[in-house]
């Protein structure tokens, strides 16, 4: 079984962070990667740009683009796509074409990714 | 984390949107900072034998407001009254005696307040700063004082009398209107940009001062947080990130600057250029371009360019122009005139900037561009004379060094 972890915190604290801080925790949290990545357990990591990058598309007959993350608490999150694009206006239309096409309601936050490591093929999906 | 660094990074976080609802209550800024104050006492006992609360900011404000209430009635009745602190309570259970759960939204206007109180146009620049530093961003008197070149005196006077200023200032407690909260945001906008190039025109060595480019723009982020579709905000804050960005190439190991176009481009700080970017791409977006937004456009391409000789000087050029419609200065025109240079030849550049010359005359940066260019030219007694007046008025040894290299490439060459 392939399974995600998203991570949660408060963004005023962990912006508020040194860098040395910063790079502290990251170093942690590498250290319990390494041994996942070895094993080939370990599939994409991604560490996010701060929610003030954000925007969000509201699917509707027309898609409404709005700045700031994805605030609402009556929709759960339910997948993500990692795209590769030149500007935010790249993956805003990326984000209009697949609302389209799934014809349902809901919304997309685009966030810029700071970090992004894809890691090694995982034994389950070879 | 320890349970001590967790706490700090906390209440430094919860900070701002603390103090904005303390003041918006007791409409007074002291008694303000002094119930933030105490209820920062009882979060350090309370905190690590409970764990966090959900929302610190509102057990902050809960515990402070009635911490000061307290001591308002005591002093009133002049009798003990029984403590009905609540310290050791659950800090869940108190965050769910508040009257409402405040979010985002609500904070808003109290930070955007206590922002502009410190930012308040009756104050001179000086003291903006100091207060903004002192209040909103908790830096000890020592720190600012530290990173503002003067005695701890001095600086404590300085903060005293701003706050006596507001106090006897109009400051308005209600709800803003639209164009008073644009009007404000802008002031505001303008005073972190006044906090960051304190910290940004400096040398390596003075560490204080360069901490208050990442004061400004963790300061630049909560504004952003709160006023998500200004595009001018998401231009000020890639600004900052950009300009920061170069600060581990800005220095040599003696402590001199190294100007931008011999800058050792590896040693930029990827993740806030990325960051940066990313803001100016999504301002673009609204096409409502404005001065911060046009100086972080030219920041990008300045990052964009791998190496020096990559820059697009053409672009920066217009770039420059449309900053000189839209916020028009001898200094943006200074800075045109680099872009010029590189465009059209020194000549050009040159007749740009001699109609500048009676307002920057005492600017040090006006005589040693115009020395450059000079020596370009192949007027070599004429950019002796503007080095000299360069070096006259430079405020750092790092900027006088950095004119008398190019005193000594004269003397070379002759």
């Amino acid at each position: 079984m392939l399974y995600a972890i998203f991570c949660y915190d408060a963004e005023a604290v962990t912006c508020s962070w040194s860098k040395e801080r910063d790079a502290e925790v990251m170093a942690s949290l590498a250290a319990v990667q390494r041994p996942l990545v070895e094993q080939r357990r370990l599939g994409p990591v991604a560490r996010l740009m701060p929610t003030t990058t954000a925007v969000t598309i509201r699917k509707g007959k027309e898609a409404m683009v709005m700045d700031g993350p994805f605030a609402e608490t009556k929709e759960q999150l339910l997948g993500f796509y990692v795209v590769d694009v030149a500007t935010l206006d790249d993956a805003v239309e990326i984000a209009q074409d697949l609302a389209k096409a799934s014809g349902s309601g809901g919304a997309y936050e685009l966030r810029p990714i700071m970090t992004y490591r894809s890691n090694t093929t995982l034994a389950a999906t070879a | 984390m320890t349970d001590l660094a967790w706490i700090d990074a906390s209440l430094i976080a919860a900070r701002p949107r603390a103090i904005g609802a303390l003041v918006r209550y007791f409409r007074d800024l002291d008694t303000a900072e002094e119930a933030f104050q105490n209820a920062s006492l009882k979060a350090l006992e309370a905190w690590p034998k409970h764990g966090p609360p959900r929302d610190p900011a509102a057990w902050l404000i809960f515990v402070g407001r009635n911490v000061a209430l307290d001591a308002a009635r005591r002093a009133q009745k002049q009798t003990e009254l029984p403590a009905t602190l609540v310290a050791d309570e659950d800090p869940d259970a108190v965050a769910a005696q508040l009257d409402h759960q405040r979010e985002n939204a609500d904070y808003r206007d109290d930070v955007l307040r206590l922002l502009f109180i410190c930012c308040h146009p009756e104050l001179p620049p000086s003291q903006q700063l100091a207060l903004a530093l002192r209040i909103i961003s908790g830096l000890t008197v020592k720190q600012i004082a530290r990173a503002f070149l003067v005695g701890e005196a001095a600086m404590e006077q300085r903060i005293t009398r701003a706050k006596a200023r507001i106090a006897g200032a109009d400051v308005p407690y209600e709800a803003p209107t639209a164009a008073e909260r644009a009007t404000r945001i802008g002031v505001v906008a303008a005073t972190i940009y006044l906090v960051f190039n304190e910290g940004y025109s400096t040398s390596s060595e003075q560490a204080a001062r360069a901490e208050l480019c990442d004061e400004a723009i963790r300061l630049s982020r909560l504004l952003l947080r709160m006023f998500q579709d200004e595009p001018e905000l998401m231009g000020l804050s890639a600004l900052l990130m950009l300009q920061h960005a170069r600060t581990p190439a800005r220095f040599d190991e003696a402590g001199e600057i190294i100007l931008l176009e011999d800058q050792d481009r590896t040693r930029w700080d990827a993740h806030l250029i990325a960051e940066g970017l990313a803001l100016l791409d999504k301002a673009m977006r609204h096409r409502r371009p404005g001065p911060y937004q046009i100086q972080a456009a030219i920041a990008a391409l300045h990052a964009r360019a791998i190496h020096q000789e990559d820059t697009d000087w053409a672009q920066i050029d217009l770039l420059y122009a449309s900053l000189e419609r839209l916020d028009p200065s001898p200094v943006v025109t200074l800075n045109r005139a680099v872009a010029v240079a590189k465009v059209r030849g020194a000549a050009e550049a040159l007749a740009m900037i001699a109609p500048l010359e009676r307002q920057l005359a005492g600017y040090f940066h006006f005589h040693g561009l115009r020395g450059a260019l000079l020596l370009e030219l192949g007027k070599k007694s004429e950019a002796r004379t503007a080095f000299d007046r360069a070096i006259a008025l430079a405020r750092s040894p790092a900027e006088a060094a950095h004119i008398r290299l190019h005193l000594d490439r004269l003397q070379q060459k002759r």
